[in-house]
């Protein structure tokens, strides 16, 4: 088919509570799907399957057309499955190159024998994927505490595309941010598509899925209700299915 | 959520209990003496500075602070009482309104060490370990300059009478006296029941559980142990409630080194070092998490008493006391597990 | 994002004079009391002086080390006074064990670290999996395996401690790296010059405890681990936002383990050093609160207990501060117990300048 990634037919419960039910979904190499639905649709759900993070009761995962085992968020990371959560998940006591770098230091040898962060690499290297991302970061060495919401964000968007992410997660990628930053999300979004990288964005605004997103899918009370090609959609029609005013089968 | 079934769920929930059970039987068969009104009650008797303290940490603990300096503030208030004491009698004064005064006096200030606690934690936003143990040095030092590095001593006998004294004397076949032993049955048995500072002990206790179980007040420490956020956002003035926190530990913390002063007729700086530790100890067997928002007075007096027993009962069998402390130890590291393991069990609101 | 009140929010904060003051303001203070009890104590300013107020903070140097790895990952360890008490009468008890089995000295004394050590890293392994592995608070856990070192350690020596050791001991524990003869000019290396009588021991010089290589020895190797590899980025990532840590595939749990062990580690070599230089296997006193002296260290020293930060150079500063202020208010005559209350008032103002200036360290 020509996903880099699909679902087929995932279901994950919570004791009684089916979280997801039965969904299947793939998203092409630069394409960007927007996720949507009210909450606890099971959009998060779905997403933690992917990203390893929860185990799946059913349903199968392809990665590149392949079967793939995630079970854990380190066996998505390997195969270059990154996800950018909420809370972006960055050691805010530390600086940009060390957070790019987290988990992944690149050393060096000093006096020939010890072994030593090098950080004079680290910071080259984050300076050039930021440059590459067209993103602005006064200077590196502030640690992140110091650093506005959108440059966050920007941060850990270039510690996923430093390492080679194939498929990006987004969950909530702009919720919250100022208008500015989150103008220059959804640019750097777009940049990333370009890049030819399977993008998921999970998202509340309506407005930056529409500016996005290729096709959507809507989601409602664990179900896959729609599927829908963003061009031949509107507003209205979205927000009914995510209220389940109607429901539409493409 | 599902329950897991019977004997888990008893374990979970009633371990404490259990626990002091086992050590009473326990005890009751090995120790020397343990298993008589008067071993209980010297178990009892033994509890009651502890028990203070581990009420006052309590109050703290459920805010989700700790107070390291509860130990020392009762050194404080052992030292300040035995001197005043001491200092109102050498003024000529009575020794009732001698102790009387050095009691009220001593109240006054113990709230002090708390009030400097409350406000580095609630208006500095100082750690409360690190403010409690801050203040933990300063009332040690202040003990110390006091009491010169030694005891504080000579305080009228009166305070032993008071201290030692037992709420009922029964001498067989001859009546029956209260709080004071009979002069006229000197050398006859005298049977003596319930110390009076057991029962001054308990009815604090029953008057702080009442504060925290059943009133606004009590209600509100939860709150803000459980998420302070949410308490700010309800309308409850935090940071004030926080302060009254701190000086009502601080306050029980000196009521406890009163009673030390009362039973041991004497105040020193270090006396309740050991039960700095203990009294968060005690609290923490009793189920409550130093996360906050979970704890209760008697769960923590059950605490206590497993410690006191623990101490006692060794102390009669004979063994080294610090042996006490592996079992303590090991006892703590147990207590957490189970909280880790069943904590729906143990923080299902009672 | 390009513009420029964002810019400049995340610009870096210029390194102006008074954020240097502040960050670093236990040096300053440690320089400011050093300066005034030069004129206050007696004997103070005095290179026998300040060599002995070093060499006796070589054990809380160490604690101090171990805090500060500990705290920077947002846990502490209470348990690190009492290990080093473990440490010492355990260590003590073998070499007087295999001493009296007529072993030799040197190897009584060997296997005697290795236990005392080995006992040290027992309780930090206990600690670093209850924490790790079964998310037992750290304050509870360390809490824990203190009950038992002060058990087994008092099981050990009843109570009292521990002599009739290898002889030596304190030979190498209080040597000198350079003895000095001025009137005669000699001087050696770690003995007095064997031109020099007994008699005129008292004329020597003595430069350099043997404490102080270990504690240069140490405090470099820390600094490196925390500063330069990757053991340390870790150390600091983990304080930051566990979270953050775990999905960026650092494998936390062995970390914290690790980080007890190593706290408990240098804690039992404390309480080696202790040995050497008393010369008895010391247990530790309850009223001693090595641990919390420790912890106050590496707070003053600019650490937070909700970790993330912390620097090993600086405990050491905060070790040093609380030693000097000991040693100088007892020599300009005043009473041992204001001490308490200094480090008390002194602790208050490192948090309260970490509460305002929170972005300085
Ligand atoms: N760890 C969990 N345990 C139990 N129920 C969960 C858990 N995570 C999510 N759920 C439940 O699954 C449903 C879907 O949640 P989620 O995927 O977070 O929805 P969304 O992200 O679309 O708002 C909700 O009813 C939620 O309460
Ligand atoms: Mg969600």
């Amino acid at each position: 088919m020509g996903y880099v990634l699909e679902v087929r037919n995932i279901t994950k419960r919570f004791g009684g509570l089916v979280a997801v039910n039965d969904v299947s979904m793939g998203v092409q190499a630069g394409e960007v799907v927007g996720l949507l639905g009210d909450n606890g649709a099971g959009k998060s759900t779905l997403i933690k399957v992917i990203s390893g993070v929860y185990k799946a009761d059913a349903g199968k995962i392809l990665f590149m057309d392949k079967e793939v085992q995630i079970d854990s968020p380190m066996d998505a990371l390997a195969m270059g499955i990154e996800t950018i959560y909420q809370d972006l998940a960055l050691a805010e006591n530390l600086n940009t190159p060390a957070n790019i770098f987290l988990g992944r230091e690149k050393m060096k040898k000093a006096l020939g024998f010890l072994n030593v962060l090098d950080h004079a690499y680290m910071q080259k290297e984050s300076s050039k994927i930021l440059e590459k991302l067209d993103i602005l970061i006064p200077s590196l060495r502030n640690r992140i505490r110091a650093l506005s919401g959108g440059q966050r964000q920007a941060v850990a968007i270039s510690r996923s595309i430093y390492w080679d992410a194939k498929f990006l997660i987004m969950d909530e990628p702009t919720a919250a941010l100022g208008v500015a930053e989150q103008k220059k999300v959804i640019s750097t979004i777009n940049l990333l598509k370009s890049h030819g990288i399977g993008i998921i964005v999970i998202s509340h605004q309506m407005h930056d899925i529409f500016q996005v997103a290729d096709r959507m899918i809507i989601m409602r009370r664990g179900e896959k209700v729609a599927e829908l090609v963003t061009k031949n959609t509107n507003a209205d029609e979205v927000v009914s299915l995510i209220v389940g005013a109607e429901t539409v089968t493409k | 959520m599902a329950r897991a079934g019977g004997f888990t769920t008893l374990i979970g929930q009633r371990w404490a209990m259990l626990f002091l059970l086992i050590e009473l039987v326990f005890f009751s068969f090995l120790g020397g003496g343990f298993f008589t009104m008067n071993g209980f009650q010297i178990v009892l008797f033994y509890s009651t500075t502890l028990a203070l303290l581990a009420t006052a940490e309590t109050f703290v603990i459920v805010t989700g602070g700790i107070d390291l300096s509860v130990g020392f503030v009762m050194g404080f208030a052992s030292v300040v009482s035995a001197k005043l004491a001491v200092r109102f009698d050498s003024l000529g004064l009575a020794p009732e309104l001698s102790i009387l005064f050095a009691v009220l006096v001593t109240l006054a200030i113990g709230l002090l060490p708390g009030f400097v606690n409350g406000v580095l934690v609630a208006r500095l936003k100082v750690p409360p370990f690190l403010a409690t143990f801050a203040v933990q040095g300063i009332t040690y030092g202040t003990s110390l300059i006091i009491t010169q590095g030694s005891a504080a001593i000579n305080v009228p006998n009166l305070a032993n009478v008071i201290g030692n004294s037992y709420f009922i004397h029964l001498v067989p076949g001859r009546g029956i006296w209260f709080f004071t032993r009979p002069e006229a049955a000197r050398g006859a048995d005298v049977i003596d029941i319930i110390p009076t500072m057991v029962v001054v002990t308990v009815l604090v206790i029953a008057v702080a559980s009442f504060l925290l179980k059943r009133t606004r007040f009590g209600r509100h420490t939860y709150a803000i142990g459980g998420n302070i956020d949410a308490a700010l956002r309800a309308g409850i003035n935090t940071r004030r409630h926080l302060v009254v926190i701190y000086v009502l530990s601080s306050l029980f913390a000196t009521l406890s080194g009163i009673i030390y002063m009362l039973e041991y007729v004497s105040g020193k700086a270090d006396a309740g070092s050991s039960f700095m530790l203990d009294s968060v100890v005690a609290v923490v067997i009793g189920g409550a998490s130093l996360f906050g928002g979970v704890g209760t007075i008697w769960r923590t007096i059950l605490g206590v008493l497993i410690l006191s027993v623990l101490e006692m009962g060794l102390k009669m069998m004979g063994v080294q006391t610090f042996d006490k402390y592996i079992a303590v130890g090991i006892i703590l590291i147990f207590a957490v597990l189970i909280d880790q393991f069943f904590p729906e069990m143990i923080h299902k609101e009672d | 994002m390009g513009d420029k009140a964002l810019a400049m929010k995340g610009g870096r904060e210029k390194a102006s004079v008074f954020s240097v003051l502040a960050r670093n303001w236990s040096f300053f203070f440690l320089v400011l009391t050093v300066v005034i009890f030069s004129f206050t104590g007696k004997n103070f300013f005095a290179l026998n002086n300040f060599q002995s107020i070093i060499h006796l903070a070589t054990t809380a140097l160490l604690l101090a080390c171990a805090e500060t790895f500990v705290i920077i990952t947002g846990g502490v360890d209470l348990s690190v006074g009492f290990v080093l008490g473990l440490s010492a009468v355990a260590s003590a008890s073998t070499m007087q064990l295999l001493y009296a089995a007529h072993w030799s000295a040197p190897a009584s004394v060997l296997v005697g670290i290795v236990v005392g050590i080995a006992a040290s890293l027992a309780c930090g392994l206990v600690a670093g999996v209850m924490i790790a592995r079964f998310k037992v608070p750290p304050f509870i856990a360390t809490l824990g395996t203190m009950g038992i070192a002060i058990g087994v350690s008092y099981h050990i020596c009843g109570g009292f401690p521990i002599g009739y050791l290898p002889p030596g001991l304190t030979d190498i524990g209080n040597m000198y790296v350079l003895y000095v003869h001025p009137a005669s000019g000699a001087w050696s290396f770690f003995a007095r010059p064997a031109s020099i009588a007994a008699n005129q021991i008292k004329e020597l010089v003595r430069i350099a405890p043997i404490s102080f290589i270990l504690i240069f020895v140490f405090l470099l190797l820390l600094w490196h681990l925390l500063k330069n590899t990757r053991f340390g980025q870790h150390t600091y990532a983990i304080g930051g936002s566990m979270d953050a840590s775990v999905r960026a595939g650092i494998n936390t749990r062995r970390h914290l383990i690790l980080i007890y062990v190593l706290s408990t580690f240098l804690a039992g070599l404390a309480g080696i050093v202790d040995l050497f230089q008393s010369g008895t296997g010391n247990f530790t006193t309850f009223g001693a609160q090595l641990e919390l002296f420790a912890i106050a260290a590496v707070i003053i020293g600019g650490a937070s207990l909700m970790g993330g930060k912390g620097r090993i150079l600086a405990s050491a500063v905060g070790v040093l501060l609380l030693k000097v202020l000991e040693n100088g208010l007892n020599l300009s005559g005043v009473q041992p117990f204001y001490r308490y209350i200094a480090v008390g008032l002194i602790l208050i103002v490192a948090v309260v300048i970490d509460q305002l200036f929170p972005d300085l360290f």
